[in-house]
């Protein structure tokens, strides 16, 4: 041992006898015994990682040239753009960061969907994740407002007047979220302050807790075999390997494939032909005139479908309010998953024919809505939303009923690799 | 009782008390965080009656005014569009306007003070985004039965000439008028039923 490495080791001994910094690398990296056969769709949680770490930078960095003023907001983005030293840089770093984001959680949300990563005794994990993706989507919507475009002013109008759709208190509950008769000054102040502090913290926060309960029960794997079944003589799992330097190593090629990718966005196509920069956030938000088209940005779209394919009054509810409640059902309902899912078996490759179609079923209609999302209503895509809704929220209803009959196949005793 | 000894119903009862009167000065110490979200004295001032000035309207025209950062439309209406708002009470979800918002003098299938003028709070009833303005009976894509109107690019609700909500169309009600009142002919006060009312 030479003199530099003998140094480290001694503050790392200093530093171990007063917090427990080598407990938690063994626990998280060192000794964290991961399922050895991982595919392709286990990448998507370390790149939600680091799209979040990507987000939180610049956007630390685009506070220090953005203002939050109804006045000067649009005129700062524009300035950021134009004047700042690679201010384009890092502000196309965050706009294609926001979108890359729910590509790679959607992506892990499939993941959970294909292998039952939902079900007992990850149930925790997944309803921490559900909260993680209902932070992230306020924290997109409070953002889009910031740069004051005709999108941001119009999208905000609308998305605050769903509550609105509330009985009785709905029209005072706008109003205290609005802090002002329409969407101003004062509503963009609160939105950014939401934006860059308030959600930040909680998805931070939520993340850990993510992390802390997938360690404490250990992570599911394609074959839904529990690992912890089948330990050595030295108590570890046969099946598992350690994290650190596995599956650090292994992550490192998927991130660098995935940065590769970004940065081809960020550099050749920011905009991506209007889906992450609409053309209409270019032009500055007035009050008085609503755009031709208005379309949420993508990764709202199918829940904006749901929202819009309601028009039918039933049970002397207005279709107003229906389509509100479909909307937010429609991402609630997620959290039920692992109590609707009444299948032994955790894995799609030991499922039936009953699951593969339902979930085969669920992904094109979400994608269906997701691109009727994008364009204007006409009656013809409107009736193709309606059926696609009722698709949607039949997966959910009948996966207790389904997942039951389903005939599946026996599951092995150890991963298949 | 010894030195040492614990008094379990003791222990409890303080455990009580300290988190009910803990767990109310909480609840109280949020009220201000709560109320801070409510409009400001300043917002709340801002919503002051407008002066509109409609001398300049040609019939089938329309004009935009700012009342409380709302568009307010001012729509003068040609004798054909009148005559062809009472043919459509059959396709209309509240022809009577029976459940929308309007003054009591605009409870009337015009929806107006005088026939000629409609003026209108010139926000969708659904969510808030602001329709378009398509005098014309052939606008393309609105369907037979559409006599002009007003159709909302965010969600297609449509609404014919007096702001009446179509049936079949996310929008639940007509679109609201505004209180208002003519000062002369061509002049009207947006924001107030009489002068001095608000």
């Amino acid at each position: 041992m030479n003199m530099i490495t003998k140094g480290l080791v001694g503050l790392r001994d200093w530093v171990d006898d007063r917090f427990p910094l080598m407990q938690l690398w063994n626990d998280h990296m060192g000794q964290y015994y991961a399922p050895k056969n991982f595919n392709f769709w286990y990448y998507f949680g370390v790149l939600s990682l680091v799209v979040l770490v990507i987000q939180l930078v610049t956007g630390i960095w685009l506070v220090m040239n953005y203002k939050p003023d109804a006045n000067l907001a649009f005129g700062s983005v524009e300035y950021i753009m134009r004047d700042v030293s690679w201010g384009w840089l890092i502000r196309y770093l965050h706009s294609t960061g926001a979108s890359a984001f729910f590509v790679v959680v959607y992506l892990h949300m499939f993941r959970g969907l294909l292998y039952g990563s939902y079900k007992k005794p990850r149930e925790l994990i997944w309803i921490l994740g559900m909260f993680i993706y209902l932070s992230l989507m306020a924290e997109a919507f409070f953002g889009y407002l910031l740069p004051w475009g005709q999108m941001s002013y119009w999208g905000a109008q609308v998305i605050i007047s769903l509550f609105g759709a509330i009985p009785w208190v709905g029209e005072t509950l706008s109003l205290w979220i609005r802090g002002d008769y329409v969407v101003s000054d004062i509503t963009l102040n609160r939105f950014f302050s939401f934006h860059v502090i308030a959600l930040p913290f909680a998805i931070v926060g939520l993340v850990v807790l993510h992390i802390i309960a997938l360690h404490e029960v250990g992570s599911n794997n394609p074959d839904g075999v529990e690992i912890k079944k089948n330990k050595g003589p030295d108590g570890k799992p046969l099946d598992g390997i350690p994290f650190h330097p596995y599956y650090t190593v292994k992550d490192s090629v998927g991130v660098i494939v995935f940065l590769i990718l970004f940065a081809g966005v960020v550099f050749f196509a920011p905009e991506m032909g209007g889906y992450f920069l609409e053309h209409n956030n270019f032009v500055p938000a007035d009050p008085l005139k609503t755009p031709e088209h208005i379309a949420p940005v993508w990764y709202f779209t199918p829940f904006y479908s749901v929202l819009r394919a309601n028009t039918v009054d039933f049970f002397g509810v207005p279709g107003k309010l229906w389509g509100v409640i479909f909307m937010g059902l429609a991402t609630m309902l997620f959290f039920a998953l692992p109590w609707l899912d009444r299948s032994p078996v955790k894995s799609i490759r030991y499922r039936g024919t009953l699951y593969r179609s339902a979930l085969t079923i669920f992904v094109v209609s979400f994608l269906i809505l997701g691109y009727l999302g994008l364009l204007p209503p006409t009656p013809g895509r409107t009736a193709v939303a309606q059926v696609c809704t009722i698709l949607y929220f039949l997966f959910f209803f009948l996966m207790p009923i389904y997942t039951k009959l389903d005939k599946t196949k026996p599951v092995p005793e150890r991963v298949t690799g | 009782m010894s030195e040492n000894a614990v008094d379990p119903d003791r222990r409890r009862f303080l455990t009580g008390t300290a988190s009910v009167i803990g767990g109310i000065g909480a609840g109280l110490a949020a009220i201000p965080f709560v109320a801070t979200f409510q409009p400001s004295a300043r917002a709340k001032a801002i919503g002051a009656p407008v002066e509109a000035d409609i001398g300049q309207l040609e019939p089938g025209g329309r004009l935009i005014f700012k009342w409380r950062g709302k568009p307010v439309w001012v729509v003068r209406r040609t004798p054909e569009q009148l005559a062809a708002l009472e043919s459509l009470d059959g396709v209309l979800r509240d022809p009577a306007s029976s459940e929308s918002l309007q003054p009591e003098f605009a409870a009337n299938p015009w929806r107006s003070d005088k026939p000629e003028y409609l003026v209108l709070v010139g926000i969708c009833t659904h969510l808030g985004c602001s329709p378009n303005f398509f005098p014309s009976t052939d606008a393309e894509g609105m369907g037979s039965d559409w006599q002009g109107g007003f159709y909302c690019p965010c969600h297609g609700s449509k609404f014919d000439l007096s702001g009446r909500v179509y049936a079949g169309v996310p929008a639940p009600t007509n679109m609201e008028v505004p209180p208002y009142h003519y000062v002369d002919d061509t002049h009207l006060v947006i924001g107030e039923l009489e002068e001095g009312a608000a």
